[in-house]
């Protein structure tokens, strides 16, 4: 019997069919990263896929690894701070503050009432600033280009008071062991609640776009899920330990400045998606706004620094007009800081969770070891499980509201 | 509070303690490297002490500090003579019921440079040991996947250590050959 042309046909699919069913099984790997665009910071996803599942990931970071514990051992107290701006560059303030918490805290530093809320304010504003930035990225790398100006636009609204104060964006380099490099310029407040009105229009509008958006929901509701249970034991922190229902903040908890004095909620999800991370943030936004208007009705007056000129650098004019003043300053800017021997751990709730700091002195004005605590680092740890057995295109959302900062996770 | 903590620590396993300290606020306590995980167990699962989160992981490398001072940042307990090793590996818990935080050090010597792993308790020991390890050259006994996580896998020494030096250069590495990928199954 002859084959006819029409089974040849079949032969040849079902044959066709095999080759297709092998491919499928296939699982494949890709490379996602080192520089992907649609993840804001470096670092590599080795995936294995079985069709649009992840299979496995295996998640390479330090690309952007500087040494700056390695660094920081080779300067003087004070020149540490500078590096710090460089860890979480989208809240430098918060880490500026992180550092010299620690350092007065191994030396018994008492800084003055001023110098707190003013510490306050500006680890409030850099919350602010790092959540829109978080929103806004988040947003524009699902699609949404407006939600996304609006959010850079709100964050462009409060840098000019971040410059007004320091002098810079981002290289701020504003807090001092034992207080501040000056005072807040005259007309801030003035400035700051033109500008927070601004923000709070803004993030209306950025509520209005994405909130109730079907494409947005359905892409973070349920996507990128950390339960409770695996948040704390990876030592996640922030809205990332927050989002899974666990009543956990620093500034409520274990309070440090004056944060004990302000009356603001901790704003806590339920599910550990994407989505209440989202609304964590949103939410969080508010409440930073809220603090900082209360901070400038209950900011007490007085001066910056402390008086110990073995702590802080003289007035200048009593560098230039007295011995005393000249000897305490020189022996500060060449010898650094005396801090005693010892070792101390003191954490800060920075805008993706605790940021702590490490620090041994040798007693000798420089710092002996000096190990930082980044709060994405953990999460990253956390993040494997996150993706593994979800979609691809889950990591996109996942990663966004994780809110990597290589600056802070390398080092 | 933090001095009640230590005694706590100290009646609940005392032979593990060999010193303990209360300086700037914190809490420590020195454990011998024998009995880090039994105590580290009970510390987690204890009601009394719950510390479900481990907060960091590193080591510190005192070979330049100064022997004279050692004693203020590693006091060991009275009549305890041993040397002071070069290494020190830090661990950092928090309790969120408790609210109150203790750091545990284990004394380690450079040759017998390890110590056994805590990713059984804490998940989060996995990359905060395998930092400790890229940076210092802790080997932690029974962690599933002890890599350079801040480093790469063909750098050469540990940056952490005293004598890693400021400034220096690695080794340039060979081009990967294109062919090596393209010709394998794996890639294609």
């Amino acid at each position: 019997m002859t084959t006819t042309a029409s089974q040849k046909l079949t032969q040849l699919r079902s044959e066709l069919r095999t080759e297709e069913a092998e491919i499928v099984n296939d699982k494949m790997i890709i490379n996602m990263g080192p520089s992907h665009p649609a993840t804001h910071g470096t670092v590599k996803f080795l995936l294995t896929l079985d069709g649009e599942t992840v299979d496995d990931v295996d998640i390479t970071i330090g690309y952007l690894h500087r040494g700056f514990e390695k660094m920081a051992e080779a300067g003087t107290w004070q020149q540490v701070l500078p590096y710090t701006d460089r860890l979480n560059y989208v809240s430098p303030l918060i880490n500026n503050v992180g550092y010299v918490g620690v350092v007065e805290k191994l030396w018994g530093v008492e800084i003055t009432p001023r110098a707190k809320y003013i510490r306050m304010l500006i680890s409030e504003l850099s919350r602010l600033t790092d959540h829109l930035t978080s929103i806004a990225a988040g947003a524009l790398e699902l699609g949404g280009f407006t939600p996304f100006l609006y959010g850079v636009e709100a964050r462009e609204a409060l840098y000019p008071l971040v410059e007004e104060l320091t002098g810079a964006r981002l290289t701020t380099s504003y807090t001092r062991i034992g207080g501040l490099a000056k005072d807040i310029p005259e007309g801030y407040e003035a400035h700051m609640e033109k500008a927070l009105q601004h923000v709070e229009g803004l993030v209306v509008k950025v509520d209005k776009l994405l909130t109730k958006n079907r494409i947005f929901y359905d892409r973070m509701m349920h996507t990128g899920v950390v339960t409770q249970e695996d948040a704390i034991s990876t030592g996640c922190t922030g809205v990332m330990l927050r989002c899974t229902g666990v009543d956990w903040d620093l500034r409520k908890h274990q309070p440090y400045l004056a944060y004990n004095e302000l009356d603001f909620d901790v704003i806590v999800g339920s599910r550990g998606d994407n989505y209440d991370r989202y609304l964590c943030r949103m939410e969080e936004v508010g409440q930073s706004i809220k603090m900082i208007r209360q901070i400038f009705k209950q900011m007490p007056g007085g001066p910056i620094n402390v008086g110990d000129w073995r702590v802080c650098l003289p007035p200048k004019d009593a560098v230039y007009n007295s011995i005393e003043g000249m000897i305490a300053h020189f022996k500060l800017v060449t010898e650094g800081h005396q801090v005693p021997p010892g070792e101390a751990y003191f954490a800060v709730e920075g805008g993706n969770g605790e940021v702590g700091f490490h620090i041994v002195s040798q007693g000798n004005g420089r710092p002996y070891r000096v190990k930082v605590r980044p709060p994405c680092f953990y999460a990253m740890g956390a993040l494997k499980k996150m993706i593994v057995g979800h979609m691809l295109a889950d990591i996109i959302p996942t990663f966004d509201t994780l809110n990597m900062i290589g600056g802070e996770v390398d080092r | 509070m933090s001095q009640k903590l230590i005694d706590l620590v100290r009646s609940a396993k005392p032979k593990a303690v060999v010193g303990s300290l209360l300086s700037a606020g914190d809490a420590t306590v020195i454990v011998a490297r024998e009995q880090v995980l039994e105590l580290a167990t009970l510390l987690r699962d204890d009601p009394k002490f719950r510390f479900d989160v481990l907060i960091d992981v590193t080591a510190v490398d005192y070979s330049e500090y100064d022997p004279a001072l050692r004693h203020i940042v590693t006091p060991l307990d009275a009549g305890n003579d041993a040397p002071l090793p070069r290494f020190e590996v830090v661990y950092h818990l928090l309790s969120m019921p408790h609210k109150h935080r203790l750091r545990v050090k284990v004394l380690v010597s450079e040759d017998d440079f390890r110590v056994p792993s805590m990713t059984g308790l804490w998940q989060s020991a996995n990359w905060g040991e395998r930092e400790a390890w890229d940076m210092f050259g802790v080997k932690f006994e029974g962690h599933p996947d002890l890599r350079r996580v801040l480093t790469y896998e063909e750098f050469v020494g540990h940056p952490l250590r005293k004598d890693f030096p400021q400034r220096g250069y690695q080794p340039l590495l060979p081009m990967p050959n294109l062919a090596d990928y393209t010709d394998n199954e794996t890639y294609r």
